[in-house]
């Protein structure tokens, strides 16, 4: 069996996170790193690999140069092998243009099971898993807190709101799961020495027949008109709530603002 | 005037609140109209006829229940065929995300999600990096779909009579695939949907994994309960009641956070509230920057005598 984890190298959360000239997000702002997010479809993956017979776990990226760090971690933590797809066509891609890269290279990679992180950390949309399996036509199972394959079916456990969901489909299917679907684990010292012996890919836009006017900044079907800083918040009041004078004063904060 | 579709939330024909504020939203752009995937359109009408709604579109397919989001994608997308709309609306939960995702695809539209505002021209803002930057943007292609956040605005009524119309619909077995297998319904709490409150008091590792004092000021103060990841991994909260980068967003008019330190990762769940008062015993913790009151204290003391008090002055 073939997995393909789609992995983000983003702009570090902890981080001064800003935007360029163009509206996108500026990379040299902040240092970067693999999606935290992403790091929980790979433990899933390796998962199912140390469990099963034979099972390849290849991460794919699609991102310019420095995103190679991003497969770099994932053959650490243990992933076999790496496609980076990189093509200047495809900088300031929206959502629908990422999913049609995403979903091309899905296609020619023939993997039996796509897995996603929830989201990415730094766009955070969380809509890039759907629109891949809307696009390929494959079952799409997503927000995953568990996640099992047994012979073809894969299944997921969906926490949502009202309800706890058990959904199943056949393979191929696309996954996405969430933080909660369990600690990633960290790369060993043989793992580390291991990835740099791994083989990893190369893929352009021509590769994957995409026509490169179809993407990128020029292409996206939104535009940004402005980005602007959230002015920092004015300071508050702070009181050490000695003889009870803090309680005092969040009782006259709730009533000052009539939430009492 | 072009008409404007809104997805309906609602269980059992009663319709959530976050509808009414897309309704009111709607209404800049165009004519409402809303639409009800399953069953309860002719419970919900009135109620979305008094914000606005001349037209609830009743759009029924078995496929709804039996698979995950893709039938009611299919099935907007042909309602968006019919109806040409100028926009459509969708509130940012999980579940209208993913159908207003694979709606942008099917009808080959911009998407924008998360939106706290939509003006008039249809240009919208977001707020991002965990609320530190604010985005104003524009859909430029197809019909925009546009998910808005819950508490965005406050909804206004417009009644109008709302006329119910059914929508026959095709579902292909493309859409037939993810199938749900199994449906444990969960315990409603009983406090205000959290993303819809207007207050709420959420719990960090500081409450040592006693969320008593918590809710008990937040049933004081009619609020909805949240919580931290750190909480949450703990075991002391359920999971749909985390706040943050991975849990809920949250807009309230005001947040208390107690004994929560103010990760990144909490804070992109919670900065765009109106207010923020915090109680933690950490002088230092991040969380204080960005409260308009901060309580320097153990929340074991402070929360209950803040509770009392409460109660006391409402008898
Ligand atoms: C990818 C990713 C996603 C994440 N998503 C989320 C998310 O969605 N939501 C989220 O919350 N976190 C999220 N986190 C985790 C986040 O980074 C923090 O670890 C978490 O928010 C910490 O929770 P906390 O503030 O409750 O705990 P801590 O950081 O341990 O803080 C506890 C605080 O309680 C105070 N305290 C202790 N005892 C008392 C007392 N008796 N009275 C008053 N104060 C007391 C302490 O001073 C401290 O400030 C995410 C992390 C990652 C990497």
């Amino acid at each position: 069996m073939r997995i393909v984890v789609l992995v983000k190298y983003v702009p570090d959360a902890t981080g001064e996170r800003s935007f360029a000239a163009d509206g996108t997000v500026d990379r040299a702002a902040a240092d970067g790193l693999l999606s935290e997010l992403d790091e929980y479809a790979i433990e899933q993956a390796l998962q199912i690999a140390d469990e099963g017979d034979d099972v390849e776990v290849v991460a794919m990226t699609l991102g310019p140069d420095d995103a190679a760090d991003a497969i770099k971690r994932s053959l650490q933590m243990g992933a076999s092998a790496g496609i980076h797809i990189n093509d200047e066509a495809v900088h300031g891609s929206d959502s629908l243009a990422t999913s049609t890269v995403l979903a091309a290279a899905i296609a020619k990679a023939e993997p039996d099971l796509v897995v996603c992180g929830m989201a990415s950390t730094d766009g955070a949309m969380g809509v890039v898993p759907a629109m891949i399996a809307e696009r390929l036509g494959w079952p799409g199972l997503t927000f995953g807190a568990t996640l099992s394959v047994s012979g073809d079916t894969v299944s997921i456990r969906r926490d949502g709101d009202v309800a706890s969901q058990t959904i199943e489909a056949s393979l191929p299917a696309v996954v996405s799961v969430t933080d909660q679907s369990g600690e990633a684990r960290y790369p060993s010292m043989k793992g580390i020495l291991a990835a740099k012996k791994k083989p990893v890919q190369h893929w352009a836009l021509a590769d994957l027949g995409v026509e490169p006017a179809i993407v990128g900044l020029a292409a996206a079907s939104s535009t940004v008109l402005e980005t602007t800083p959230r002015p920092p918040k004015e300071a508050g009041r702070i009181v050490p709530d000695s003889d009870g004078a803090g309680s005092a004063a969040l009782v006259d904060f709730l009533s000052a603002g009539k939430y009492i | 005037m072009a008409e404007v579709l809104v997805v309906v939330e609602q269980l059992d024909g009663v319709v959530a609140k976050p509808t009414f504020e897309l309704l009111t939203l709607a209404r800049r752009l165009g004519d409402p109209v809303a639409v009800v995937l399953g069953a309860g359109a002719d419970e919900a009408a009135s109620a979305l006829g008094q914000y606005g709604a001349g037209t609830v579109i009743s759009v029924q397919d078995p496929a709804f229940e039996e698979f995950l989001v893709a039938p009611k994608a299919e099935a907007l997308a042909q309602v968006v065929q019919s109806v040409q709309p100028a926009a459509v609306l969708l509130t940012s939960t999980l579940e209208s995300k993913e159908i207003a995702a694979r709606l942008a695809v099917r009808v080959g539209s911009g998407l924008i999600t998360d939106a706290t505002d939509v003006r008039s021209d249809g240009s919208t803002t977001q707020t991002v990096f965990a609320g530190n930057w604010s985005v104003t943007a524009q859909v430029r292609t197809g019909v925009p779909v546009i998910t808005v956040k819950a508490n965005s605005t406050a909804a206004e009524a417009a009644p109008v009579d709302a006329a119910v119309r059914e929508l026959p619909v095709t579902i292909s077995e493309a859409s037939r695939t993810a199938r749900i297998i199994k449906s444990e319904p969960k315990k409603a709490s009983g406090r205000p949907e959290l993303t819809e409150a207007a207050i709420v008091v959420s719990g960090g590792r500081g409450t040592g994994g006693d969320f008593g004092p918590v809710e008990a000021l937040a049933d004081a103060l009619g609020a909805a309960v949240g919580a931290s990841r750190a909480a949450v991994d703990s075991g002391w909260y359920p999971h749909s009641y985390q706040v943050g980068q991975t849990g809920k967003t949250v807009s309230p008019q005001l947040y208390i956070a107690a004994g929560i330190s103010g990760a990144i990762q909490h804070r992109a769940g919670m900065q765009t509230s109106k207010a923020i008062v915090a109680i933690n015993k950490d002088p230092e913790a991040p969380i204080f920057a960005l409260a308009d009151l901060g309580v320097v204290g153990d929340l074991h003391t402070v929360l209950p005598a803040v509770t009392a008090e409460i109660t006391a002055r409402k008898s």
